[in-house]
């Protein structure tokens, strides 16, 4: 239990969750609303008791209905807000995040993906990729997806997701997994400097003389109108795409086999990339770390110089039918997938990248 | 001399007619003519306004301005004030 | 605005509020929203705080309350105007705060946010326009719509069996610790108007001394629902409404508040 009194030193060892909620504490956090769902209470539980003391604002909302309201009100009044929640809470969260990207406020939410459909299980999965990168509410808009790998990246991403969501005016998720909020690792936290925040003049705080009044709406009723603003939004969407892309690569750039995979499924992918090694295999790893927008110009470029590709996911097959788009049919795409919160194995990964390696020739490592 | 009148904004007038029984002079009722927007506004008919701003009260459209005599000037004699 | 012909023996004794936007609305003639909304935005006006007020509109036929009044304003998903409320006062706590909702978005669909802010006592105002209809779509059934009473979907008249009951939200939130000043008013007759002022201004001044959630319901006319003309909706207004709705204070704070 947290008492209010934890003391946390720069670098520390944490568990995923813990590390998130420390990082928005440090990264600027004006105020959090949430709700309770496994497996992710621990980031409202840490600010309560944590933040509060601090003279941090800390709601537990009604609902999620609720609480992605309460977020959409305070940052629509300026400050720096953070909501979180699990799968079935992100679904509810759905017409706020509809409303928030087009009324374009900014802040920063986390889903701590679930096993699902439905209620699902609180095991680990990676089934709401569709709903975070392909929309998940209403209409045309996007929110930007950073998928963390480490208990450092839970950290750093905060700091990044604050910055990029006010940059833009768009509201950051992360979508990280049970298994990641759980785990507990090294993580240093990087020192934030508030007076390179990004004024918000838009923000309502009360119509002073100098200024029109302020007005956060989502409703254009005119079609020209609601046009207009649509192209205004997919100009932003272009740009970020153009200017915000992240992705890891490890052993990449000559390898006859490339395995693509996010979050916690990377790590996964990663270690079954060593033991393909001992057995002569040269593969290599693309990590994208904003899903959205999704690493397409590197994951074209990449398709240039490799055999095959393999998409290792916990779902029925989501992020693969991006590399699909990306790769535009140069070398076939293969898919590895547990669902319903099940982690795939390394050596299940390696038994897949064995089939693939003599199934297309793939050029033997020589261990020295 | 008159001891009030009203300034009617007849474009933002509807013609709703809440004004007209609030009016305990009986001063107010719909024109014949129209506004832009098609609806008959409201006029005021008889000169014995108050200036009661009681149809100002009642108006959706805010299309009152109310005016109201000057109170008269006190006389240079103070009245005494007996105390009991 | 200003007077067109100079009156040399008389004064102005009421001009449109500054904090009404110079435009007209779209509103229905007669519709008690234009009152209300004036009624608001004079109070405003009159404490001077324009500088320091937020307002939330609901989705109704207030959806576009912020093109009349000239306030910074936040435009909240259906029935969420109290989160999205509660969420501009927690981080802007010395700002006066309130929510303008009809009787869907307040007690349909925003029942849990409605009574969950006041029973936090958020110190904020709900300005709750119950017309017993939902307008802006056509004129369904609200929660309020009272027996017997016909609507697009209640066409034969509310009916307990099939609908339930009117639902007097007023009095489950005066129940409510949290909740302040929860009163009802109306605005169809000059009086009523100048009795929603007094609460209006005594809301604001609970606001500013955190005293809890206040709650003004206004009942209210819808002539084009009711398919009535203003004066008959009024008069219907005072018959039928008034029974189920009665006018006056659920609830007032102890001892006296300082004006905002």
């Amino acid at each position: 239990m947290f008492k209010g009194d934890m003391t946390v030193h720069d670098i520390s060892l944490m568990k995923g969750n813990e590390a998130l909620a420390e990082a928005a504490i440090r990264a600027g956090l004006d105020a959090y609303f949430g709700y309770p769902i496994t497996p992710q209470s621990e980031i409202l539980e840490y600010l309560s008791s944590e933040f509060v003391p601090k003279g941090g604002i800390v709601l537990q909302a009604e609902s999620e209905l609720a609480a992605i309201n309460m977020i959409y009100g305070a940052s629509g009044a300026g400050a720096r807000v953070m909501t979180s929640s699990s799968s079935p809470g992100i679904s509810l969260m759905q017409e706020g995040l509809s409303y928030s990207a087009c009324a374009e406020l900014p802040f920063l939410i986390v889903n701590v993906n679930r096993g699902g459909p439905g209620l699902g299980t609180i095991q680990p999965s990676q089934g709401d990729y569709f709903q975070a990168v392909k929309g998940g509410g209403h209409g045309d808009y996007h929110l930007i997806v950073l998928a963390p790998a480490t208990v450092q990246e839970m950290a750093d991403f905060v700091y990044d997701g604050f910055d990029l969501a006010d940059k833009w005016r768009i509201p950051v998720m992360i979508l990280t997994d049970g298994a990641l909020g759980q785990m507990m690792e090294k993580v240093e936290f990087r020192p934030y400097d508030k007076s390179q925040r990004i004024p918000k003049p838009w923000a309502t705080t009360g119509k002073t003389k100098g200024r029109e009044r302020n007005i956060i709406t989502s409703i254009h009723l005119e079609p020209e109108q609601m046009e207009d603003f649509n192209i205004h939004l997919q100009k932003k969407y272009k740009k970020i795409c153009e200017e915000e892309v992240r992705f890891e690569l490890i052993n990449a750039e000559d390898a006859d086999l490339i395995l693509v995979a996010f979050g916690l499924s990377a790590r996964i992918a990663h270690k079954a990339i060593d033991l393909a090694k001992d057995q002569g295999i040269n593969a290599g790893l693309m990590r994208p770390i904003t899903l959205y927008p999704f690493p397409t110009t590197i994951m074209n470029l990449l398709a240039k110089k490799t055999k095959a590709i393999l998409v290792v996911e916990m779902n029925s097959g989501q992020m693969v039918e991006d590399v699909r788009l990306a790769v535009d049919g140069q070398v076939p795409v293969y898919f590895h997938g547990r669902m319903g919160g099940m982690i795939p194995s390394p050596e299940e990964v390696l038994d897949e990248m064995l089939t693939l390696s003599q199934k297309h020739e793939f050029r033997v490592i020589v261990q020295e | 001399m008159i001891r009030g009148t009203v300034i009617i904004n007849k474009e933002n007038c509807k013609g709703c007619s809440l004004c007209i029984p609030a009016c305990k002079q009986n001063s107010l009722a719909l024109s014949n003519e129209i506004n832009s927007q098609g609806y008959h506004y409201v006029e005021l008919v008889l000169d014995n306004c108050t200036g009661c701003i009681n149809c100002a009260l009642v108006c959706p459209d805010a299309v009152f301005a109310v005016y109201r005599a000057k109170k008269k000037e006190k006389s240079a004699q103070t009245d005494t004030i007996v105390t009991p | 605005m200003e007077p067109i012909i100079d009156l040399e023996n008389l004064e102005c004794v009421y001009l449109k509020p500054g904090t009404l936007v110079d435009t007209q609305t779209r509103y229905c003639p007669g519709c008690g929203h234009g009152v209300a909304h004036r009624v608001v935005m004079e109070v405003i006006d009159e404490l001077g705080i324009q500088e320091n007020v937020i307002g939330i509109a609901p989705v109704g036929c207030a959806v576009f309350a912020y093109f009349y009044l000239d306030i910074d304003m936040q435009e909240a998903a259906h029935g969420r105007a109290c989160a999205v409320a509660t969420g501009i006062k927690r981080v802007l706590p010395d700002k006066y705060v309130f929510t303008y909702q009809g009787d869907g978005d307040l007690a349909a669909i925003g029942t849990a946010e409605t009574i969950h802010t006041a029973n936090r006592g958020e110190n904020i105002l709900v300005v709750f326009i119950n017309n017993a209809i939902y307008g802006m779509t056509g004129g369904q059934m609200a929660p309020t719509t009272i027996l017997g009473m016909k609507t697009s979907t209640s066409p034969f008249g509310r009916d307990i069996k099939l609908q339930g009951f009117p639902l007097k939200i007023a009095d489950l939130i005066a129940m409510l610790p949290g909740s302040a000043y929860v009163t009802r008013q109306a605005v169809f007759t000059p009086n009523h108007v100048r009795q929603l002022k007094k609460s209006l201004i005594r809301a604001f001044g609970y606001q500013k001394e955190k005293r809890g959630t206040c709650l003004i319901e206004i009942v209210s006319n819808c002539p084009s629902g009711w398919k009535m003309t203003p004066l008959e909706a009024n008069d219907w207004l005072e018959k039928n409404m008034l029974p189920i709705y009665p006018l006056g204070d659920l609830k007032v704070p102890e001892g006296e508040v300082k004006h905002a």
